[in-house]
C-alpha cells in the first residue's frame, strides 16, 4: 500500500518537475531568440524595406480593427461614465474619465490584445509554416541567416507598430467619448476638453501609457515570434502554437501592465 | 503589392500615428500650458496645506498664473513651506494673499492669489507673509458641533 502511494507521489513530482524544466527550457530558447534577433537587426535594418513590409503588414492591416473598437471603446465609456457621473452631478468629468482611462490603460493594453489576436497570430502561423515547409532551413543552405531576413524585420516591424496604434487608439477613443458626450448627451464641449487637460499629465499619463505601450509591443510580438520559431513543424504544431501565441501574448500583457503599472502610480 | 504602395501605406500609417501622438500631448495633455515658460519663484508658509500636492494649480482670478513647485515641512516653525513657480508674465503686490481653496466639493486643492494694494511686485524668492490654510472639514465639523452644544447650554 505504502509502497504504492509512494510511486504515485514520486510519479506525480516527476511530472510537475518535467512541466517547469520544460518551461525553464522554453523561457530560455526565447531568450536566446530575443538575444539573437537583437544582435542581427543591425544587418535587417540596413535594408529598410524589409522593416517597412512589416509594418505593413502589422500595422496598417490592423488599422481597421483598432480604429474600429477604439470608437466603440471611446462611446461606450462616456456613456456608462455618464450614467454614473451624472448621479453626482460633476458629469463634466466625463472628459477626464475618458482621457484617463484610455490613456493610462485601455490605449495600450486593449491595442496590445487586439495586435497579439490579428497581427501577433499571423507571425507565429507564418513562420511555422515556413519552418514546416522547410524554408527556414533552405535560408540557412543558401548561408541566409533566418533570424536576420525573417525573425529580425518583423520584430521590428512589429516594436515600431504597436505604440503608433497605442496612440491612434487613445486619440480615436476620446473622439468617440466626445461624440457621445457633447453632441449627443449634451455636456458642456468647454468642460469636457478644459478639465481633460487639467487632469490629463504630459509626463505622468501620456508618457507612461507610451511605454507601456512599447513594453507590450516588444512583448507580443517577441512571444508571437518565438512560438512560431519553435513551433513543431506539422499542421497541428502550427495550430497550437498560434493558439499558444494568443494566451500568452494576453497573460503577459496583462502581467506586465500590473507590475508597471504598480511602479508607475507609487 | 509592389514596392511603392506599402512605402505609401506605411508612409500614411506613421504620419497620422504621429499625429495622433502629437494630438494626445497638446490636445488632451495640455502639454502647451503646463510647461510655463519663464517663472519666478516665491514662498508661503501654511500651518495646515489639506490635499495640496506639487504640480496643483496656483490661480489667480481663476486663470492658472503658475504651479506648486514643491512642498517642505519646516521644523522650526511647524509649517510648511510651498514653493510657487508663478509665470514671469504676471506680476503680484508685495501684500498678495495666499488661500489654498477646493475646486467644486471633491474636487483637486489649489492655491489662490488675491491681489493686495502695494505699490512693489514680488520678486525672487519673496514670501508671500499672509496666507490662509486650506479648510479642514473634521475641525469644520467638530467646531460646529462644539458651537450647537454651547448654544443649548445656554
Amino acid at each position: 500500500m505504502t509502497k504504492r502511494t509512494g510511486a504515485k507521489l514520486t510519479a506525480v513530482l516527476q511530472s510537475i518537475g518535467h512541466r517547469l524544466i520544460d518551461q525553464f527550457w522554453r523561457l530560455g530558447s526565447a531568450s536566446r531568440l530575443f538575444a539573437y534577433t537583437l544582435l542581427s537587426s543591425g544587418e535587417s535594418l540596413r535594408r529598410p524595406f524589409l522593416v517597412i513590409r512589416e509594418i505593413y503588414f502589422t500595422g496598417v492591416l490592423s488599422l481597421i480593427i483598432i480604429l474600429v473598437s477604439a470608437f466603440f471603446v471611446g462611446m461606450v465609456l462616456a456613456l456608462q461614465g455618464y450614467n454614473t457621473l451624472q448621479k453626482y452631478g460633476s458629469s463634466e468629468a466625463i472628459g477626464v474619465l475618458v482621457a484617463l482611462s484610455l490613456v493610462r490603460e485601455l490605449g495600450p493594453v486593449v491595442t496590445a490584445l487586439l495586435f497579439a489576436g490579428r497581427a501577433g497570430t499571423a507571425i507565429t502561423a507564418e513562420i511555422g509554416l515556413m519552418k514546416a515547409t522547410e524554408q527556414l532551413a533552405a535560408m540557412e543552405m543558401m548561408a541566409v541567416s533566418p533570424i536576420a531576413r525573417v525573425v529580425a524585420p518583423r520584430f521590428w516591424g512589429g516594436v515600431i507598430s504597436m505604440p503608433l496604434l497605442a496612440g491612434l487608439f487613445s486619440m480615436v477613443g476620446i473622439l468617440g467619448g466626445y461624440l457621445v458626450a457633447v453632441p449627443l448627451i449634451g455636456v458642456d464641449g468647454g468642460a469636457f476638453w478644459s478639465q481633460m487637460q487639467d487632469a490629463v499629465d504630459f509626463r505622468e499619463d501620456i508618457v507612461n501609457g507610451f511605454i507601456k505601450s512599447c513594453v507590450f509591443g516588444v512583448a507580443c510580438t517577441m512571444i508571437a515570434l518565438f512560438e512560431g520559431y519553435d513551433a513543431p513543424p506539422t499542421a497541428e504544431g502550427v495550430s497550437r502554437a498560434t493558439t499558444r501565441t494568443v494566451v500568452n501574448s494576453s497573460l503577459a500583457v496583462l502581467g506586465l501592465d500590473f507590475v508597471m503599472t504598480s511602479f508607475m502610480i507609487s | 503589392m509592389d514596392r511603392t504602395k506599402i512605402d505609401l501605406w506605411v508612409g500614411i500609417f506613421a504620419a497620422i500615428s504621429v499625429a495622433a501622438l502629437l494630438g494626445l500631448a497638446m490636445k488632451v495633455g495640455n502639454l502647451t500650458t503646463t510647461n510655463i515658460g519663464d517663472t519666478y519663484t516665491v514662498t508661503a508658509a501654511f500651518q495646515n496645506i489639506g490635499g495640496l500636492k506639487p504640480r496643483s494649480p496656483v490661480k489667480s482670478a481663476g486663470v492658472v498664473v503658475g504651479r506648486v513647485d514643491s512642498i517642505q515641512f519646516d521644523g522650526a516653525t511647524y509649517e510648511a513651506l510651498v514653493t510657487l513657480k508663478l509665470d514671469k508674465r504676471y506680476q503680484f503686490p508685495t501684500d498678495t494673499f495666499a488661500n489654498i481653496y477646493t475646486a467644486g466639493l471633491l474636487g483637486e486643492q489649489y492655491i489662490g492669489l488675491e491681489p493686495g494694494g502695494e505699490e512693489e511686485f514680488l520678486k525672487e524668492n519673496d514670501r508671500i507673509m499672509q496666507t490662509q490654510d486650506a479648510v479642514v472639514l473634521e475641525k469644520m465639523i467638530s467646531q460646529f458641533l462644539y458651537s450647537k452644544a454651547t448654544e443649548s447650554n445656554d
